[in-house]
């Protein structure tokens, strides 16, 4: 009922994805169907800035329809992980592949149509666009991004009722996210933890099939934080599939079936919460490191 | 969460009253201050011509450099190159084909005016392509750089002697060099009248003019009928930018402006939207270049300095970048403060004191001054140099705004970057569990929706 096995040759721009926002898989539906079984796969990645080699090296997977975690002490290289992932940098050496597809040196915009999308470390909100304006900004296949499209008249009539579907879509959202109440709030004027809400969903009104998180819980409360990691579980039933940086331990070990322990650019070690948490190696690159 | 509050909303009619209102304020302030003097009516009529023309030219500057700078964050500091190729372009395309003896050095294309003002704006966006492609990649400061230097590359271009004549399509045509090109197509104004097959009406309604101004109206009405055609062009581009902004295509570039990051990692590419957003507004400063220029009779170079392109950021940053209704304002105001207000205001005291001998240099100026205590040499030395102080009183406007109201005129205000108004599009409250939202079929499991409802405390 939702998405067909097509996702890898996906073009730029889905129609499919604006045509029925209804059909969005985000409340209810049955979520992304993942056409590969691990997702991600990420193969001898390298990036170093001057001096400083980042990544050194590392190589792993996610499997579809997980909640995998990525720890590893300040300075393991996780961010810049993300960074190579997404296309925001280019790796020295390395393969990264999404959905079976080589999509290493991709512009960022291109693997986010893909499906494969990130949010921020630090929350990065349009600061001077509304909480709605951010969200309306998501959708992938507006009509209405062609500039003639939007200043013809006439033309311009679709792209105002494809407008009203899509906010239709959006307050969906947000009210799943508990955010409807600050809808007309300028997004600079939000708190750490809405901030996070905000660019979470955000990222989901994307369509993607699977979401990269840079520490979504930095800075939120724990109440607030409890609420993202059941949307999080729920998003997670519906077929979504999540790598998770964090570097709380024991939240990782709450909710992650499988975890990847970055250290200095490397792969100390990966498995189950189980395996890392009587890793000694784990516990000295930690207690070594700057938790 | 009322962010929206400004005096737009404040003024009856929106923000057409409003623009209505200031230039209202400022037709009357002229008016009453010649009336004071004891202008003739021509004199008036003219006065409101000339001021027309400028507001209509930087209202149009101020809302294309919105696009760049308000909408997208494009530091566009190159603008009178963009001017300079409209009306250059739309001169070699539209001056008649050259015939020996004539006045003009060079000949044209020989082809209608309409045809050289689209060609002229294609030159405009097509020269934006250019820089922005290598520019647009590198960090914002580059494009700033790029574009002030190409608009001195291109005066100094049109300068060359290499361009001063030359042969295209077996025509002899050319940009006239240091010494200027002679701008000899049809009248513009004929031009645009006899398109609509309104020549002869206009011709007539000249000479019902004459019941007004009886010797020799037609400049008069010419000067006046232009500043209106001027307004109307503001209209239009008003009407384009705000549909621009207003829409999905909108919405990208406020994100980009934003943080182009963030755009690009949601799926957007971003480059596309600047190139897209750059080319347009380039080719609406062409084009407001041409409708500058094109009734001057003659165009040199060097009319073509950064000066013109600092004026436009000042009319932007007067408004308020981000805002279509700011930057109509800001161009008038502008316009009739700072770009005429002193020249006026040196009129008016010429024609107040018309026997005053300014003293020719600063000197004498503050001698008697400081001698005997009289500032009249002083008040008229600068009164005489109005021309050279007008820059000082610009860059005091600027440092007074930059402190006091740094988001301009009507203060923060940011239209929204949306096609519909962004309410709440339920109609119904959904306090009833079950049946948020989609109505339509094909989404049975909706309960699970209620998640939303529950709060964890
Ligand atoms: N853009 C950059 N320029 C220079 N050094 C960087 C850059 N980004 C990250 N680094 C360095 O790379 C290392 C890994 O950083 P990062 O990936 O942010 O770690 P983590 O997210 O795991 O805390 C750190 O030593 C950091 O200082
Ligand atoms: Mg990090």
């Amino acid at each position: 009922m939702s998405k067909t096995g097509n996702d890898a040759d996906a073009t730029e721009t889905d129609p499919n994805a604006a045509e029925n926002p209804a059909d969005a898989p985000i409340l209810g539906g049955g979520g992304p169907t993942v056409t590969a079984e691990r997702p991600l796969e990420v193969e001898g990645l390298r990036k170093s800035f001057g001096g400083i080699t980042a990544v050194d090296g590392a190589s792993f997977h996610v499997e579809g329809g997980t909640l995998t975690g990525l720890i590893g002490p300040n300075g393991a290289g996780k961010s810049t992980t993300f960074n190579l992932i997404t296309g925001m940098l280019s790796p020295d050496e390395g393969t990264v592949a999404f959905n079976d597809e080589d999509i290493t040196g991709m512009e960022p915009h291109a693997i986010a149509n893909k499906g494969l999308v990130r949010t921020f470390q630090i929350a990065r909100e349009l600061e001077d666009m509304t909480v709605l304006e951010n969200m309306m900004l998501a959708p992938k296949g507006q009509r209405g991004e062609k500039l003639w499209r939007s200043v013809t008249p006439g033309v311009r009539d679709d792209v105002i009722a494809q407008e009203e579907e899509l906010l239709e879509r959006v307050w969906d959202v947000l009210e799943f996210f508990d955010i409807d109440h600050i809808a007309d709030e300028y997004a600079g004027n939000l708190s750490g933890g809405q901030r996070k809400l905000l660019e979470m969903a955000r990222a989901l009104l994307t369509d993607p099939d699977m979401l990269l998180l840079d520490e979504p819980f930095a800075g939120v409360n724990p109440s607030l934080e409890k609420r993202l990691l059941k949307h999080i579980h729920g998003l997670k039933e519906q077929g979504y599939t999540f790598l998770l940086v964090e570097h709380d331990m024991d939240l990782i070990m709450e909710n992650c079936e499988h975890v990847i322990v970055l250290h200095q650019g490397r792969i100390l070690t990966e498995g189950t919460p189980a395996d890392i948490k009587s890793n000694e190696e784990v516990i000295e690159a930690y207690l070594g490191g700057n938790v | 969460m009322s962010v929206r509050e400004d005096l737009g909303n404040r003024m009856p009619g929106g923000d057409a009253g409003l623009i209505v209102a200031v230039l209202v304020v400022l037709y009357v302030a002229y008016v009453l201050a010649g009336v004071g003097l004891g202008y003739s009516l021509r004199g008036q009529l003219n006065t409101v011509a000339v001021l027309t023309f400028y507001i209509g030219a930087f209202a149009m500057l101020a809302l294309a450099l919105n696009l760049h700078w308000g909408y997208t964050g494009l530091f566009n500091i190159g603008i009178v190159g963009f001017m300079a190729i409209g009306i250059y372009v739309m001169a070699l395309v539209s001056k008649p084909l050259y015939q020996s003896g004539g006045a003009a050095q060079v000949g044209g294309l020989g082809l209608p005016i309409v045809v050289g003002i689209v060609a002229g704006m294609v030159a405009a966006a097509l020269l934006g392509l250019v820089v922005a492609l290598p520019a647009l990649r590198l960090r914002a400061d580059y494009l700033a750089i790029v574009t002030i230097a190409m608009s001195e590359i291109v005066r100094f271009s049109f300068l060359s002697g290499e361009f001063q004549r030359f042969t295209l399509f077996g025509r002899r045509v050319g940009f006239g060099g240091g010494s200027g090109l002679i701008l000899d197509f049809t009248d513009p104004l004929q031009a645009f009248f006899e398109t609509f097959g309104l020549w002869n009406a206009y011709l007539g309604f000249v000479d019902a003019f004459g019941a007004i101004v009886p010797t020799n109206p037609k400049p008069v009405v010419d000067g006046l009928v232009y500043g209106l055609v001027l307004l109307l062009f503001v209209a239009a581009y008003y009407w384009l930018l705000k549909r621009t902004g207003e829409s999905p295509f909108g919405r990208v570039l406020k994100a980009i402006r934003e943080d182009e990051d963030v755009a690009n990692s949601l799926g957007k590419d971003t480059n596309q939207f600047k190139i897209k957003s750059f080319m347009l507004g380039c080719a609406l400063m062409g084009l407001a270049g041409i409708l500058w220029f094109m009734t001057q009779g003659a165009v040199t170079p060097n009319t073509f300095r950064p000066r013109i392109t600092f004026f436009v950021w000042i009319a932007l940053i007067i408004g308020g970048a981000g805002s279509n209704t700011g930057s109509v304002l800001g161009g008038a105001v502008f316009a009739a403060v700072l770009y005429q207000g002193p020249r006026y205001f040196k009129n008016l005291v010429d024609a107040a004191l018309p026997s005053f001998n300014a003293p020719s240099s600063f000197g004498p100026a503050v001698a008697p001054l400081l001698s005997n205590l009289n500032p009249a040499p002083l008040f008229y030395y600068t009164v005489d140099s109005i021309r050279q102080l007008q820059l000082v009183l610009m860059g005091l406007v600027l440092i007074w705004l930059m402190h006091n109201r740094p988001e301009g005129m009507l203060g923060h205000r940011k239209e929204t970057a949306a096609g519909i108004p962004l309410t709440s599009p339920r109609t119904r409250t959904a306090a009833t569990d079950g049946s948020t939202g989609g109505d339509e079929g094909g989404r049975p499991t909706d309960a699970e929706g209620g998640e939303g409802g529950e709060r964890d405390e």
